[in-house]
Order: C-alpha cells, then structure tokens, then sequence
C-alpha cells in the first residue's frame, strides 16, 4: 500500500516539477506578449499580469508606432493622414523597414552557402584529389573558430572595397561564416548515402554534375532542409555581423540592430520595446513551430557547431 | 569546391593569421608593439575584469546549462507530454539573443520598494516573498547572476535536444534488467544513464564553453558591459569602435582562439576516429 501511495506522490512531484520548468520557460515570453498590446501608460504603470483580468483594454497602437516609426498617439496630424500606415511601413523610420531589410539579409545569406557548400560537400564526399583529407580537417577545424578573429582584417578590407555599410558585404560574410558548418553537415550526409548509387550511375555514363544534380540532391532535400532553416535563423537572429559591418546606418539595419538601439535609447521608447521585439520573433517562430523536427535534425547533426 | 575554397581563404584562414599580426602591432597596426597588447590584456584593470567574469560565466553558464538539460532530458523522458515540454524549454533557441534580452529587461525591471512592481522577478520577491526588490542589472552583486541566467535560459533547450536524443540512444533492456534486480531509479540514474550518456554530455558540455566564450549579445544589449558585466568579447568590440585600438582588440581575439584551440584539436580527433570507423 505505502510503495502505492509513495509512487503516486513521486509521479505528482515529477509533473509539478516538470510543469513549473515548463512556466519558467514560458511565462517570461508570455508576459512580453501580453505587454506588447497594453497601452504605453499601462505598460510603465503596473505589471503585465494585472492586465489578464476583465475589463481587458489590449490596443494595437504598439504595433502601429514600432511598425511605422511614428507616433500615433494624441492628436493626429492632418498630413500624416494623407500618408498610408503600409508606406510608412516600407519607406519609414520604424521597424517596418528593419524587418525587410532583415529580410534582404537573410534570403540570400542562406541560400548562397547552401549552394556552394553542397558542391564543395559532394567533392569532399565523393571525388577524389590530393589535399582532399586536409580540406576536411580545416573545415572541421574552422567550425568552432570564432568569428571575432575575421572581424578587423575584413572590416578594413571592406572599407577599402567600399563593402562595408553594403547588404552584398554582409553577405558575403555570413557566407562564410555559414560555410564550415554547412559543407560539414553535407558532406556527412553525402558520405552516408549508398555507394552503390553512385556506382550505377558512373557506370551508366553519367557526369559527375548529373549524379550530383539528378541524385544526390534530390536524396539529401531534408538535411538541405534542416541547414536552410538553421542557416536563415542563425542571420536572422545575428546581431553582431551586422553591427560590424554594417555600422550605424538606420537605412539598412535589420531587425536585432534595431530593436538594440531602441533599448539603449531609454524612456520614450520602452513602450514600443515589447510590440518591436514580438514582430523580430514572429517568423523564427512560425518557422520553428512548424519546421521544428528539421531544426532539430540539423543541429544534432552538427553538434559540434559552436 | 573552388568558391568555397575561396570563401574559407579570404574569410576565414587569411583574416585568421592577419589578426595574429596586427595583435603584434600598435594601435593603427603602423609600428611594432611587440607583446605591449598582450600586456594590457593581462594586466589593465577592465580587461582582468572581464576575463574574470567570462571565467564566471563559463563555470555558471555551463554547468548549469548541461545539468539542467540532463535533469529536463531525464525526468521528460517519463511522461506523454514529453515533446511539449521540451519544445517550450527549447523554443527560447529560435529567437534572437536581443528578443531574449528585451524578455529580460521586463522581467528584471525594478522600482524602488513600496512602489508597484512592474518586473515580474520583483514582483515575486516583494508581493509574494516579502523581501525587498533587488535592481538585477544594476546592482554589481547580481547583475553577472542575472545576465547568466538569461544566457541559460535560452541554452537550456539546445543541451536538452541532444541530451534527450543521447539518452534515447541507452538500450531500454539494460534499465529494465536493473529494475528487475530492485535498483532504485536514483541509482539508475548515476550507474547507468549518466555513465551511458557521457560522450554526449562531453559534446554538449564543449559546445557551451564555445557559446560562452563567445557570448557578446546578451551583455552587450543589456548592460552594454557597464557596471562591472563586460566580457571579452565586449571588451573587443569597444577596443575596436569605442577606442579604435586594433592592436588590443586583435590580442583579444587571439586569446579567444587560443582558449578555443583544445576544442579545435579535441573536434578534429573525434572526427578522425569518426572516419576511421567507416
């Protein structure tokens, strides 16, 4: 009877604890959502919680502003009428415009070393030329190196090229960056699919391009999946690439960089803090949400990324 | 393979040997210095500090992160909503670092007692608890303590994930034939899964010593390094824009590297007898 009602008080202890691992996980983000659509007076007057209670009093206002970099509280001015909210969007000094340029950093920023890391991953795979053993030990010894050593030599470079300040220059740069660790998760991936495949193929006539192209990628969509995911996430959530070489420029700082200057300017912005950093968090989410198992795959993969 | 060559010469490799020389020279790399960068690296007063708080971040940081991840990998492992749980520990890994601080920034707000709390970690220590609010960020006895805990906030998940998959890998057969034999779960766990799943706390432990020497984002959005939080590479980053000393802020990307080449060599063995294998 006792060992019953031990276990029994053993089981509702591991669910408690697993249950408030899980709120120290959440309720943190939670409570950042909730605040995004409070008002700015409720936001600096009383905690996110008393807000849960009815009457409710959520606006959107928060997003408006942080999304178009203008107030739209108090009295509204006659010209600003005339100007559409999806303009001030695009063209404006707020967020809206930091999301693109994300955006614009983070597409080509992933599907160019995708490219040239899946060719690079089938040579180091399948082909076979001198120096390939030591390509290999440099690419997984440049996995962990970290990037603060590159930062100085490429930033002068950079101003000598006039890259600095330039989209192509970052990305170019998480290009690299990104390369390492996507030739390594390719490669492996390659290396593990069935040489017989390849026999029949070269038998058959086939170049290497066409085995490449018409088997091994079609094979190797899903760890293609996993690093594009990663990869894009990685970019999206950068600050410090961006910092660096793209210096203070607004016209085209992504969403992290934005959202820091926000936080360093204090007072008249806090209230927009919440609402700016929901709209950088929004597509990571969905992507995680839906995508998760490919993220997951990808980093047990490469588990050894740093 | 020739552009990626390419890429890895010019990004990576050459920048890599350029760094080392400039930490040799002065502060617009126009004259020798010799080791004068390495000197004040090691001996001006911001720069011990620094080293002495990342020192505390890679002991807190990663212990913690990989004990938690254990204890999370372990404990979900025994119930059915185990992909739920570890999907809500591990989504703080989807969004940025300056998303994570700014998730931060409300919870450690703090007004002085006596008035509404708006910070829910002050609202909990007064309301509830019954102790004074503490201004986490700004008080130089805890602000390194909260600034970490942020940093495991948002790591936890990750060394969950791979401790989750490394435990899944145990044979189930092994833990029943020792529950057969009447050992307790607690001993179950000591004898058998921790020892079993040794490599991976090993891999993972590695990565978050590479994450925290690294860390720059979360102390560099919320404190900026003030008030006695900075770390090395914030250091760097204001040798660099704030100083404009090339020469410095090359040494300490130097000693970044240096501190990352056992796990460099550790890296490249492990994927040798990985190789070796097939």
């Amino acid at each position: 009877m006792t060992g019953k009602v031990g276990r029994r008080l053993s089981r509702s202890l591991l669910h408690i604890v697993i249950i408030s691992i899980c709120l120290m996980w959440t309720l943190p983000s939670f409570g950042l959502l909730a605040n995004s659509f409070r008002s700015r007076r409720d936001i600096v007057a009383t905690g996110w919680w008393t807000a849960l209670k009815t009457p409710f009093a959520f606006t959107v206002e928060n997003y408006k502003d942080v999304l178009t970099g203008q107030s739209h509280y108090g009295e509204e001015k006659a010209s600003d009428k005339s100007r559409s909210i999806l303009g001030d969007i695009i063209t404006g000094q707020g967020i809206g415009r930091a999301f693109l340029n994300s955006l614009v950093i983070s597409i080509p920023s992933t599907l160019i070393p995708i490219v040239i890391a899946s060719f690079a991953a089938y040579a180091l795979a399948w082909m076979r030329f001198p120096g390939r053993d030591l390509l290999l030990v440099i690419v997984v010894g440049l996995l962990v190196v970290p990037l603060q050593m590159t930062l100085i030599p490429i930033l002068r470079f950079y101003k000598g090229l006039h890259l600095a300040g330039t989209f192509l220059g970052v990305w170019l740069a998480h290009t690299a960056y990104g390369l390492p660790y996507a030739i390594y998760l390719l490669r492996n991936f390659f290396k593990a699919l069935p040489r017989d495949l390849f026999e029949s193929a070269s038998l058959d006539g086939a170049s290497q391009f066409v085995v490449f192209y018409r088997i091994v990628v079609p094979l190797s969509i899903p760890a293609i999946a996993s690093l594009a995911i990663f990869q894009f996430l990685w970019v999206w959530n950068d600050l410090l690439v961006a910092l660096i070489y793209l210096g203070g420029t607004r016209d085209v700082a992504p969403l992290t960089m934005h959202i820091s200057s926000m936080m360093s300017s204090l007072g008249e912005n806090w209230h927009l803090l919440p609402a700016g950093a929901f709209i950088s968090m929004m597509l990571p989410l969905i992507i995680f949400s839906t995508l998760q198992p490919y993220f997951v795959r990808g980093i047990l993969a490469g588990s050894l990324k740093g | 393979m020739g552009s990626a060559l390419l890429f890895l010469t010019v990004y990576l490799i050459y920048p890599i040997l350029n760094t080392a020389y400039i930490s040799f020279l002065g502060r617009s790399s126009k004259e020798f210095a010799g080791l004068g960068n390495y000197w004040y690296v090691f001996t001006n007063a911001d720069m011990l500090g620094a080293l002495k708080n990342n020192l505390l971040w890679l002991v807190l940081f990663t212990s913690i992160t990989v004990s938690l991840g254990v204890a999370i990998a372990v404990l979900t492992d025994r119930v059915r909503y185990e992909a739920a749980a570890k999907a809500l520990v591990f989504l703080p890994m989807a969004i940025s670092f300056v998303a994570a601080s700014v998730i931060w920034r409300f919870m450690f707000e703090f007004r002085p007692a006596g008035t509404d709390q708006i910070g829910l970690m002050n609202a909990l220590l007064s309301n509830l608890l019954g102790f004074k609010p503490v201004a986490w960020l700004v008080n130089t006895r805890v602000n390194n303590f909260a600034l970490i805990g942020v940093g495991i906030w948002v790591w936890t998940g990750f060394c969950t994930v791979i401790l989750s998959a490394g435990l899944k890998g145990i044979p189930v057969e092994i833990l029943e034939a020792a529950r057969i034999d009447g050992a307790s779960e607690w001993r179950i766990f000591w004898r058998i899964l921790l020892p079993m799943m040794r490599t991976t706390i090993l891999v993972v432990a590695t990565t978050m010593v590479i994450i925290v020497l690294k860390v720059f984002d979360i102390v560099y959005v919320m404190t900026n390094g003030n008030l006695g939080t900075e770390v090395i590479a914030n250091r760097m980053y204001k040798e660099m824009f704030n100083y404009h000393h090339f020469g410095r802020a090359s040494a300490i990307a130097i000693i970044l590297l240096l501190a990352v080449i056992p796990v460099i060599v550790l890296n490249i063995r492990r994927f040798r007898a990985q190789e070796a294998v097939q």
